[in-house]
């Protein structure tokens, strides 16, 4: 389940979940909290490795499993996994529950990772909406850890209200990292100063756009994705070099279940990271 | 004719307990046809007797009803309820299985039981089902470890079919109704016996122990010409050429509103399907939560609630549900596995509770005069 050999059956049994324990929860905003995670068994949090778009499964027993983005340094092994939960239903209800030191079970990774390689030398615009936010940080952080490889980095962030916006306290260091951060929010409050409105607003009057060397990464609600899409075209960018992350029902997340099929695709494996123009027709019909 | 004759044995009525018995003494464990709940369905065989002699089947749209022949034939049936798919990919199995200790949980492989299983009777839509799921549970990096045990001694006695239901179209799909691959022995039932063919080293030993003749060109012509009445008996068709850009290319067709006024969202015909493999997995604990095991079910894209996220259902009617079912089976399949999902047994038609007719839907839908 660790490294991704190619042979049929060379995966070690997909559904056995190792137990990890909470080393670290950080309240982000009402019902989103970040974990810090380490799988206990030391040889299997050695040989952990993930990249910045995978997500595990968390498991508690009794309870289920939920499928849950990576959110932290893309370099990290399993002794050091993040990640940013949203309270939102009978899973990770249970999970907020937990405190430091509980333990939970972990499978993974699963699924496509961010085209970081193909980011070097380019541009890299990340647009994120709500929760979207998480599995786009560890893009980011893949994106600092390496920061003189890539060109000029932009996050166009949207929330729906100032306080729901996820790692306020880390966006400033992220600035020192040359990451250029707009924000907006749908509903602003009296003390809020940024933007009003929705994403693709932000992408539309984007200064300094290099649409021949520039990728876009997005993760957000599908109807926003739609929008940044149609305006990433407009602003000609290239379908090739817009991605993005979507979220369907995961069970197995190795693609024996059948729950997150999307036509031909199954989210968990040939996703969740898409480029945009394999799965655009896909998304444009309603219930599929 | 003559490629038969070589190769083809006979197997004397009275002597298949013989073969029953020579797979038991290599350790399987016989699952076939028999009598239940006014069906012929698959379960635990051990003798001859055990088979449905002188039953047979009457099926069309939401109708199935057992009848008498007037002969002794011990396959005189087509297809029933069951599929082979409940023995490798088991309606209920646990997957894994959490211990309650000090520290919290140890988690642990469920231990997999090994099984030699030789499945009586298995027809040429089943074996293509069989070779279809085979491409589903392991073909890709992430095999499943449950079907891949269960498939890896199974021992296959296909039998040909020499009578079709008005339901059945495997002529359309090209699985059927002749076994062409995929088995250790395959037979065709005439009155006195049975013509024998081997497809496998396995079925070879089994062959040699029984010390069988070679059938006699008689034989071979008169099963020649009772499995030519299944393939004459065959009237329903599908249109495969072109149907994946067809059903694909026509998500909006009016067809979909009109069947799902019709369809009940009951799963039915995913749980008949030989080769649907839609699953959940649920938590089952002991009375002292101490043990909890993790237990994969049969689930069904039809059941509300299969595409769940945290927004909701994204098909949240019946409409975008049949349309999942029937364009994954027939043609987003092919992009996934290579192949169609549907190997044509009809069994979909004649467990409708309401008789919806697949092949109609795809006609009306794939139709070159209507709309798309």
């Amino acid at each position: 389940m660790i490294a991704t050999p190619n042979a049929p059956g060379t995966v070690a049994n997909p559904w056995r979940s190792h137990t990890a324990i909470i080393d670290s929860i950080h309240q982000e905003i009402e019902s989103v909290a970040t974990y810090r995670l380490r799988l206990a068994d030391p040889s299997v949090a050695d040989r952990y490795r993930f990249q910045a778009g995978q997500f595990n499964m968390l498991y508690l027993p009794g309870c289920g499993e939920s499928a849950i983005s990576h959110s932290g340094p893309p370099s990290a092994d399993g002794n050091h996994m993040v990640h940013t939960i949203r309270f939102v239903g009978r899973v990770t209800e249970a999970i907020s529950k937990l405190r430091v030191g509980d333990r939970l079970g972990v499978r993974g990774p699963f699924g496509t990772a961010w085209p970081i390689e193909k980011c070097k030398g380019q541009d890299v615009i990340i647009i994120a909406g709500g929760i979207g936010m998480a599995p786009l940080r560890a893009a980011l952080y893949g994106l600092m850890e390496d920061r003189s490889r890539f060109g000029r980095i932009v996050l166009l962030y949207g929330t729906r209200s100032p306080e729901l916006l996820l790692y306020a306290g880390e966006l400033e260091s992220w600035t020192k990292h040359r990451i250029e951060i707009q924000v907006t929010v749908d509903r602003a409050t009296e003390s809020w100063q940024g933007a009003v409105g929705v994403v693709p607003l932000l992408l539309d009057r984007l200064s300094g756009l290099r649409p021949d060397n520039t990728q876009v990464l997005m993760c957000g609600p599908e109807v926003m994705m739609h929008y940044c899409a149609l305006s990433a075209l407009k602003r000609n960018l290239r379908k090739e070099s817009i991605w993005l992350s979507i979220e369907r029902n995961m069970q197995c997340a190795v693609g024996l279940c059948g729950h997150c099929q999307l036509g031909p695709v199954f989210v968990c494996r040939q996703g969740p990271v898409f480029r945009y123009d394999s799965i655009e027709n896909l998304l444009k019909v309603r219930d599929f | 004719m003559d490629r038969d004759a070589e190769s083809s044995y006979f197997l004397e009525r009275s002597r298949l307990q013989d073969l029953l018995d020579e797979l038991v003494h290599r350790r399987y464990e016989l699952l076939g046809p028999r009598l239940d709940q006014e069906a012929i369905v698959y379960d635990r065989i051990d003798r001859v007797e055990d088979l449905p002699c002188g039953w047979t089947d009457e099926q069309r749209p939401g109708h199935y009803r057992l009848k008498r022949r007037d002969d002794e034939a011990l396959f005189g049936y087509v297809v029933g309820p069951h599929s082979w798919k409940k023995y490798l990919f088991p309606p209920l199995v646990n997957v894994m299985t959490s211990r309650k200790d000090s520290d919290g949980w140890t988690m642990q492989d469920e231990p997999i039981a090994s099984s030699r299983m030789a499945l009586i009777g298995v027809r040429a839509c089943e074996l293509a089902a069989i070779a279809i799921q085979d491409r589903v549970f392991m073909s890709d990096i992430y095999v499943d470890p449950i079907y891949a045990a269960r498939r890896k001694d199974l021992f296959l006695v296909a039998v040909n079919c020499t009578q079709a239901a008005s339901t059945c179209f495997c002529t359309s799909m090209g699985t059927g109704p002749r076994c062409s691959a995929g088995f250790d022995l395959a037979l065709t039932e005439l009155p006195s016996g049975f013509v024998l063919e081997v497809g496998s080293p396995n079925g070879q030993n089994v062959l040699n122990a029984l010390g069988l003749h070679l059938a006699s060109e008689a034989q071979c012509q008169s099963a020649e010409s009772h499995r030519q009445v299944a393939v004459t008996q065959i009237t329903k068709k599908v249109e495969t050429s072109g149907i994946r850009d067809k059903l694909l290319s026509r998500l909006e067709h009016p067809r979909w509103e009109s069947v799902a006024e019709r369809c009940l969202s009951c799963a039915n015909c995913t749980l008949v399907c030989p080769t649907c493999f839609c699953s959940s997995v649920d938590e089952v604990t002991d009375l002292t939560n101490d043990e909890i095991h993790r237990q994969r079910r049969w689930d069904s894209c039809f059941n509300f609630d299969f595409s769940h996220i945290s927004g909701g259902p994204i098909r949240n009617q019946t409409r975008s549900r049949y349309r999942q079912w029937l364009t994954h089976k027939l043609a987003s399949w092919i992009d996934q596995f290579g192949t169609s999902g549907c190997v044509g047994c009809g069994r979909c038609i004649t467990w409708c509770p309401v008789g919806i007719d697949l092949t109609e839907e795809i006609a009306a839908i794939c139709s070159d005069t209507d709309p798309s």
